[in-house]
């Protein structure tokens, strides 16, 4: 009987439906792998499994999973663990000051009674640091580490912190399956190397792995079987040795794309480049860009795409100054002095956050203010001059609003409503028109389309498209959905750990989008 | 590190203008060492908990001081009167620890200046109590308590009844052996706690509260019994502090109890992090060696005695003043570098 077994899960958030009839089994000591492209439900699923509040609080799931035959229904991370379910999150959670002991017994500490804890109860007990230590020397031991266990985190290498949660999970009684969520993400190669062994010797062990990695080759060295997700539905469960690396990465991007949506317009671009990035650096937490060189081409529309975490998302924010960056950018032949925001959008670029909300609008100010503001501040527009004082002409404003309001159709109770209110396209719409006040040649797009209905989605896109056809904007989107740039982009950058994996056509093959997402190395760019 | 060198520096060179003798200095440093300690000590568990430096035992002061006024108004005194007072301010300790626990938890990451607020608050209660509805609501049996228009606790308590009670219990020689001992033994208690259970909980949720959090530790409790043991021993600190200085500023007594407390473990080079029983021990003697010299320094070197007090208390919010900004410094050069992304 397999140890794990899902049956037709689905889940909404909303009306949004993240998950669609997923089924999956898991045999004793398998090593599952678990891949999809970010948004294809991997996580929503993890996080059904590991019981988290999240799932509870947007109302639960359909469907069954079955443990060791036992329905099993988890509704806190503390019932998962009972039922021998461990997980590793991708960010640790390991408390830096304390030692390797402490980390692994955190909250699990063994005691002895003490005078104070027969008056004022357990958790005035003793911590037995002996047993404490022994436990973890166990643990430890199981993953071959020789590291001495009193030896606070802090300070440790990556690699180490990465063994140490696994070295919790085993340490707690009964562990029969432990959930991986992109475990070789931060580790050095060697580490990753020595991990896979430790994640074959665990499966030995009898321990069921669940293994989420978006490194296809390492899915394909370590793992038993396969599952891939895509939009929310299981597309292949294999063994994995009857699938290769081409064919994982072309399931996990395929889709039908709409690419009847493309006119078959002939494009013709100029040869000029209107940006010039030269080795870029970007400490953008979470995203930062390690050396990347993109020339942008007057009048194309380029998508930069790539999993999450993977910079692309930095690019934009170096650009415009919003994080610190170093290297060299070139704009209509002369330098944009980095760091500095107010420069970036004098040289007429200008960028749609993807924070929308919290740096991308005003939300207690009213649409035609949110509009008029940029403009306002940089290029002096809709200012009268009363005597050394300006002031804002409200005239003008309003009259700008309300042209935009109409050739954008955002959809608003007039001029004077507050952004906050808006739903998630319109609030876009707004961000769209105070882009344009500004009469970029160059326009950086964020995410545009995240957390905006399908509807929505499209106007979005369609503008943009119009912009760039009619007024000639050059622009540069970044989008986490490949769909979305291979509908709209005249070329798309594949972003792998901060440094460009390759530039390829919009009609490139699903595979080809697949492998360099993943980091395969196929040295490919168009021009 | 820097901060408790600094400090020594400047109370050598300070001892070396007043050209006081070291048997008093010495004397004097004991008396001050029994009567603070315990107030600075309650500072300790917040720190490590998370919450900073919990401004708030205030309020713990001011259990303490309703106990006293208790019990001066029973007129008891004496070795009892010491300790009925401190049983008296225990509840009250614990019903305003948990609800500044209770008020913390809804400011997490803004508790120093929540706290700080919250003493001025409490003090305005405080006001209204014992100005306004002693002699009227709240009956009072001791008339000479009563202000001469019948409403309002006086200005100032004489505690003659309780005074020393605790300093001579053990009048071995002329030093306050019990308060000494009192003080070792809430070391030794503090020092219990961390290695229990319960203290191993408080450090992981000082470190990091979501980690804490996930792996099942109930933090907003944790945090809340840290808040009360430190509104407990307040209160248990200011009744010691008051039986050695015999009289009792009504209003004011509790004023300065978080300001002083507070500078006195940052000089000891606590962070709003970092906090021990050494840092509370240093930091206690280097202050009060400061308040100590300074006046008659001030004295010697400008001949105004004044400087020296103006001294004081410029030291002291300077001191925090400058903990904090040594903290968001220390905190920004944490923070990844674009040197650091180009590996």
């Amino acid at each position: 009987m397999d140890l794990l077994q899902i049956k037709n899960v689905s889940k909404y958030y909303g009306e949004n439906r993240v998950l669609n009839n997923v089924s999956l089994s898991i045999k004793e000591g398998e090593i599952h792998g678990l891949v999809g492209e970010n948004g294809a439900g991997k996580s929503t699923l993890m996080n059904i499994l590991f019981g988290m509040p999240v799932i509870q609080s947007t109302g639960g799931y359909e469907g069954e999973i079955f443990i060791n035959g036992k329905n099993y229904k988890p509704t806190s991370p503390e019932e998962a663990m009972a039922e021998g379910i461990g997980m590793v999150h991708q960010e640790f959670m390991l408390i830096p000051g304390f030692t390797i002991t402490e980390n692994i017994k955190l909250n699990r500490e063994q005691t002895s009674p003490s005078l104070l804890s027969k008056v004022f109860g357990k958790r005035l007990e003793k911590l037995d640091m002996k047993a404490m230590a022994k436990d973890a020397r166990e643990a430890l031991n199981k993953l071959d580490m020789d590291i001495d266990e009193y030896v606070p985190v802090a300070g440790l290498p990556v690699g180490h912190m990465q063994f140490i949660e696994i070295a919790r999970e085993i340490d707690k009684a009964g562990l029969k399956l432990l959930i991986l969520d992109e475990p070789t993400a931060v580790l050095t190669e060697a580490e990753a190397d020595k991990f896979l062994e430790v994640i074959k010797k665990l499966s030995e062990m009898g321990i069921a792995i669940l293994f989420i990695s978006h490194r296809l080759d390492e899915i394909k060295q370590v793992t038993d079987s396969i599952t891939v997700l895509r939009d929310g539905e299981v597309v292949a469960s294999v063994k994995t040795d009857e699938i290769d690396v081409r064919e994982i990465a072309r399931l996990m991007v395929g889709r039908k794309v709409e690419l009847s949506e493309r006119k078959n317009e002939d494009r013709k671009i100029s040869d000029e480049y209107i940006l010039e990035i030269k080795n870029l650096h970007v400490n953008m937490p979470g995203e930062e860009v390690k050396g990347i060189d993109l020339k942008v081409r007057r009048g194309e529309i380029l998508g930069i795409g790539g999993l999450a975490g993977q910079g692309k998302l930095g690019i934009s924010n170096g650009i415009m100054g919003l994080y610190e960056s170093s290297g060299t950018i070139i704009k209509d032949g002369k330098e944009l002095p980095l760091n500095n925001p107010r420069e970036a959008l004098k040289a007429s670029i200008a960028f749609l956050s993807e924070d929308r909300r919290g740096i991308g609008l005003l939300l207690d100010d009213s649409i035609e203010f949110n509009i008029a503001f940029s403009s306002l501040e940089v290029q002096d527009n809709f200012l009268k001059k009363i005597g050394p004082m300006k002031l804002i002409d409200k005239k003008k404003v309003r009259e700008h609003a309300l042209r935009m309001i109409e050739e954008l159709d955002i959809r608003c109770t007039g001029p004077r409503q507050h952004t906050r209110a808006l739903s998630g396209g319109n609030q876009q719409k707004v961000c769209i028109a105070r882009a344009l006040s500004l009469k970029p040649d160059l326009l950086l797009v964020s995410e545009p389309t995240r957390g905006i209905d399908i509807g929505a989605k499209k106007l979005v896109l369609d503008t943009l498209v119009k912009l760039n056809r009619e007024q000639g904007v050059t622009i540069i989107i970044t989008s986490s959905e490949l769909a979305e740039l291979r509908q709209v982009a005249d070329r798309i950058a594949i972003i792998y750990e901060g440094k460009l994996a390759g530039i390829l056509p919009p009609d490139a093959s699903d595979e080809e989008f697949g492998l360099l997402m993943a980091g395969e190395d196929i040295k490919k760019v168009v021009s | 590190m820097i901060v408790p060198i600094i400090f020594l520096i400047i109370c050598i060179v300070g001892s070396f203008f007043t050209g006081l003798p070291f048997s008093f200095l010495f004397d004097e440093m004991v008396i001050r060492l029994a009567r603070n300690l315990v107030l600075v000590a309650s500072l300790i568990l917040p720190v490590i908990t998370g919450l900073g430096l919990n401004f708030a035992i205030t309020l713990g002061a001011m259990a303490g001081q309703i106990a006293l006024i208790i019990i001066t108004n029973y007129s008891i005194g004496g070795t009892t009167g010491f300790f009925l007072s401190l049983l008296i301010s225990t509840p009250f300790a614990i019903i305003f620890g948990y609800l500044v626990g209770r008020v913390l938890n809804k400011a997490k990451g803004k508790e120093m200046i929540t706290s700080m607020v919250l003493g001025f608050f409490a003090n305005g209660i405080y006001q209204l109590i014992f100005l306004l509805l002693c002699g009227t609501i709240i009956p009072v049996r001791n008339e000479s308590l009563l202000l001469s228009s019948g409403v309002g606790i006086i200005n100032t308590i004489d505690l003659a009844n309780i005074k020393y009670s605790l300093d001579s219990l053990l009048p071995v020689t002329k030093y306050p052996i019990a308060t000494l001992l009192v003080s070792l033994l809430v070391f030794i208690f503090l020092h219990f706690i961390l290695k229990t259970k319960l203290g191993q909980d408080m450090r992981a949720v000082g470190h990091d509260m979501e980690i804490a959090r996930v792996s099942g530790i109930n933090v907003d409790r944790t945090r809340i019994i840290s808040v009360i043991i430190s509104t407990v021993l307040a209160a248990w600190g200011q009744i010691i502090f008051l039986q050695n200085i015999g009289t009792m500023n009504t209003y004011g007594s509790h004023e300065q109890v978080g300001l002083f407390a507070v500078a006195s473990l940052l000089v000891g080079g606590a962070t709003i992090e970092k906090a021990s029983w050494k840092e509370a021990l240093i930091g206690t003697f280097l202050f009060h060696l400061l308040f100590v010299i300074s006046p008659l320094a001030g004295q010697n070197l400008l001949g105004n005695a004044q400087i020296g007090e103006y001294f004081r208390v410029f030291v002291a919010y300077g001191v925090i003043g400058l903990a904090l900004v040594l903290h968001a410094w220390e905190k920004n050069k944490a923070r990844t570098k674009l040197s650091d992304v180009k590996e």
